[in-house]
């Protein structure tokens, strides 16, 4: 279950990475605004997690639109270092604003369902994580109807296929990579939102699930959208049964052993295509 | 003097009036110098105090910040000089701690007190004894730190195998006063500095230390984890009436919330470290805080110094409970203002010689006093067992100190409402 949400979070990552092409060094911390922003909501009006997360995700596809068109379109022609030192400015500057705003301290949010599990039989289930899976697999499903079905979601991935043969056949580009990038921090948001009922949020958090975003999308084949989710709940899996079959404290070895073997044998990922 | 004054000039390269000049401001700088060194006493101590302010400790932290804030105003109350606290930052990572102690040197901090974190402690120490600053550690129980022969470093807080003896004996006090023992325990640690070394405490203390139950599985975890139901789940799976905990903060707050996930209620929560007894444990959970006994340093609260902290604390912050984070991070604050009023100097070295000569007999802490050893280790230190109930602390053990009865078994989780 919490794989699932790895993967929501992963999807923002691989979206933005297969038609933009910018590795979005900021990802983590963009995901900690969205739970920054569920927790205020939380706390200002009661709204439950889960019903804030269409609010953030909105909230936040504006941001990255913004953030897009604004700032990152005019470094698209410059060298990739100087791309991931963008991205890595505003990942810093992110942190920065929320500890002025929120401070150092860990923050949740308690709801009236955060201790429930379901038993069956002898298996007991947390039922967080149960509803945090569903919100995660629904959300995962509109992007993937939206890539699909809608002509946009066909046009952002001719921009992504072939940039030249896009503009062409006059699609708008701009607008196409901007909406990208809104989509890929809307998909944040939406983890972010979801992963408030699991964790509590303080704004260092980012950096290590940066780092995780990055091994799920390796994993799982960089750019490709199932790969993101199968990358997540390949990770989640993996360290739980790390967790069991071996020492708990290996989890994140384990998932890291398992990136360094997919980089070994299978280095376009388990769904991603092979450059040519 | 007769002839040319521009030829005298030439031959002596002075004139009269830079005579006059430089007599007159030699005169006003050897007038003054008696005044300089009267400055040099009068002079505010720089204390540069490095905490987890921020990151997985951030909580911890603060907490101790708060013993950092009520400190110049109890000193001032028993005649010591107060402190320039510069504050710094460890980001609860040791190679921050290490980078933040350097800078707050370079700053002018002329001793430096910290840092929580055993592994934090160790960076920054090695960093005092390169430079020659000393460092009062508050809180840091890795028995290597002062066993490195380093002559700036000296701590007031137990080791792991002091805390680890004092905790056992405790407990069976704990066990024998409630009439409640539990067969088997699950021993869980972090596992970072701290929590290897209290391991390690363990496996050579805990064959002799004659307890009633047996440890059936060791479980060590990331401080870090953001999701503790594996460990939980296997812990649980052992069978074992109680857990044996080595935890910080935010994992005892994971922990908590996945034993009544997982619905487990131990019979006992038995902490030998920080976390469960922290104010953040007790406003974050409620309730569902009550039961955990937690055997740590803690205060004496019959010192007349004890009571003085907790009315500047209660002032200060009137929802907060005393609790070691300000207990420790006072004293080493004490420790500094007091070999400061008697080295009569800011400077470093004076200020490590009349550390190595302290000897506080009106203090906070458990025990005679604050005395420091050769290795730097205050070592007649002892430890209390308290028990969270209804939002606040109560002492059952040692007996002398005592104010309450142990409840074990703890209330189970699904009955609290």
């Amino acid at each position: 279950m919490t794989g699932l949400i790895y993967g929501l979070s992963a999807l923002g990552l691989s979206v933005i990475f297969g038609v933009v092409r910018i590795v979005n060094f900021a990802h983590g911390e963009i995901m900690v605004v969205g739970m920054f922003g569920t927790l205020v909501l939380f706390r200002q009006f009661g709204v439950d997690p889960l019903l804030a997360m269409p609010f953030i995700a909105i909230i936040l596809f504006g941001f990255g639109y913004l953030l897009q068109d604004w700032v990152i379109r005019r470094v698209a022609h410059l060298a990739d270092h100087m791309q991931f030192l963008l991205m890595a400015a505003v990942a810093v500057m992110l942190i920065a604003v929320c500890l002025m705003v929120f401070k150092g301290d860990a923050q949740g949010v308690r709801v009236r369902y955060a201790l429930d599990s379901f038993a069956i039989g002898s298996l007991i289930v947390d039922k967080v994580k149960v509803y945090a899976g569903v919100a995660a697999l629904i959300t995962s499903g509109a992007l993937f109807a939206f890539f699909r079905y809608t002509d946009s979601g066909k046009a952002i991935r001719a921009c992504g296929d072939n940039y030249v043969g896009a503009l062409v056949v006059g699609l708008n580009v701009r607008r196409m990579f901007a909406l990208t990038f809104g989509i890929g921090c809307a998909c944040l948001g939406a983890a972010g939102a979801i992963m408030l009922l699991l964790i509590d949020v303080h704004p260092y958090l980012g950096p290590a699930y940066t780092l995780l975003a990055f091994t799920i999308v390796i994993v799982g084949g960089m750019g490709s959208l199932p790969g993101a989710l199968l990358g997540g709940v390949l990770i989640g899996t993996s360290e739980a049964l790390a967790g069991i079959i071996l020492q708990p404290s290996l989890k994140t070895a384990f998932s890291f052993g398992l990136l360094i073997l997919v980089l070994l044998f299978r280095p376009q990922g388990l769904l991603g295509r092979a450059s040519r | 003097m007769t002839g040319n004054p521009h030829r005298n000039q030439a031959r002596t390269g002075i004139t009269r009036r830079a005579f006059t000049v430089g007599m007159g401001a030699a005169g006003i700088v050897a007038g003054t110098a008696p005044f300089n060194v009267v400055r040099g006493q009068g002079a505010v101590l720089k204390v540069g105090v490095l905490l987890p302010r921020s990151g997985v400790q951030a909580g911890i932290g603060q907490d101790c910040q708060r013993g950092v804030e009520i400190t110049n105003g109890i000193l001032r109350d028993i005649g010591l000089p107060p402190l320039q606290i510069m504050n710094g930052d460890t980001e609860s990572d040791p190679q921050i701690a290490r980078a933040q102690a350097e800078k707050l040197i370079n700053e002018g901090a002329q001793l430096l007190v910290g840092a929580f974190d055993s592994g934090q402690t160790t960076t920054i120490a090695q960093v005092a004894e390169q430079r020659g600053i000393p460092l009062v550690i508050n809180i840091a129980a890795a028995p290597p730190i002062t066993e490195q022969g380093y002559k700036f470093v000296f701590r007031n807080f137990p080791t792991a195998p002091v805390i680890l003896m004092d905790a056992f004996a405790n407990q069976k006090e704990v066990f024998q006063s409630s009439g409640a023992t539990p067969k088997s325990v699950v021993f869980m640690h972090v596992n970072d500095t701290f929590g290897t070394a209290m391991q390690k405490g363990i496996g050579d203390i805990f064959p002799k230390a004659d307890m009633p139950y047996k440890i059936v599985e060791t479980i060590a975890y990331d401080p870090k984890a953001r999701d503790l139901s594996v460990e939980v789940a296997k812990a649980k799976a052992t069978g074992a009436e109680a857990l044996l905990m080595v935890s910080r903060l935010n994992d005892a707050i994971l922990l908590t919330r996945e034993l009544i996930k997982q619905r487990w209620s131990p019979m006992a929560v038995l902490s030998m470290g920080p976390g469960w007894y922290e104010d953040q444990y007790l406003k974050t959970l409620g309730n569902l805080s009550d039961g955990p006994l937690s055997f740590v340093p803690w205060y004496d609260p019959n010192k007349k110094l004890s009571k003085a902290l907790v009315a500047a604390l209660a002032k200060a912050y009137p929802d907060v409970n005393v609790a070691t984070n300000h207990i420790y991070t006072f004293e080493a604050l004490l420790v500094a203002a007091d070999a400061h009023k008697r080295a009569g100097s800011t400077d470093p070295k004076a200020l490590a010689d009349a550390i190595r000569k302290t000897n506080i007999t009106d203090n906070v802490s458990p025990g005679p006093g604050i005395r420091f050893n050769e290795k730097g280790q205050n070592d007649k230190l002892s430890n209390s067992a308290i028990q969270n109930r209804g939002g606040k602390h109560v002492m059952v053990a040692p007996k002398a100190a005592a104010n309450a009865k142990a409840e074990v078994p703890m209330k189970p989780y699904d009955k609290r409402g």
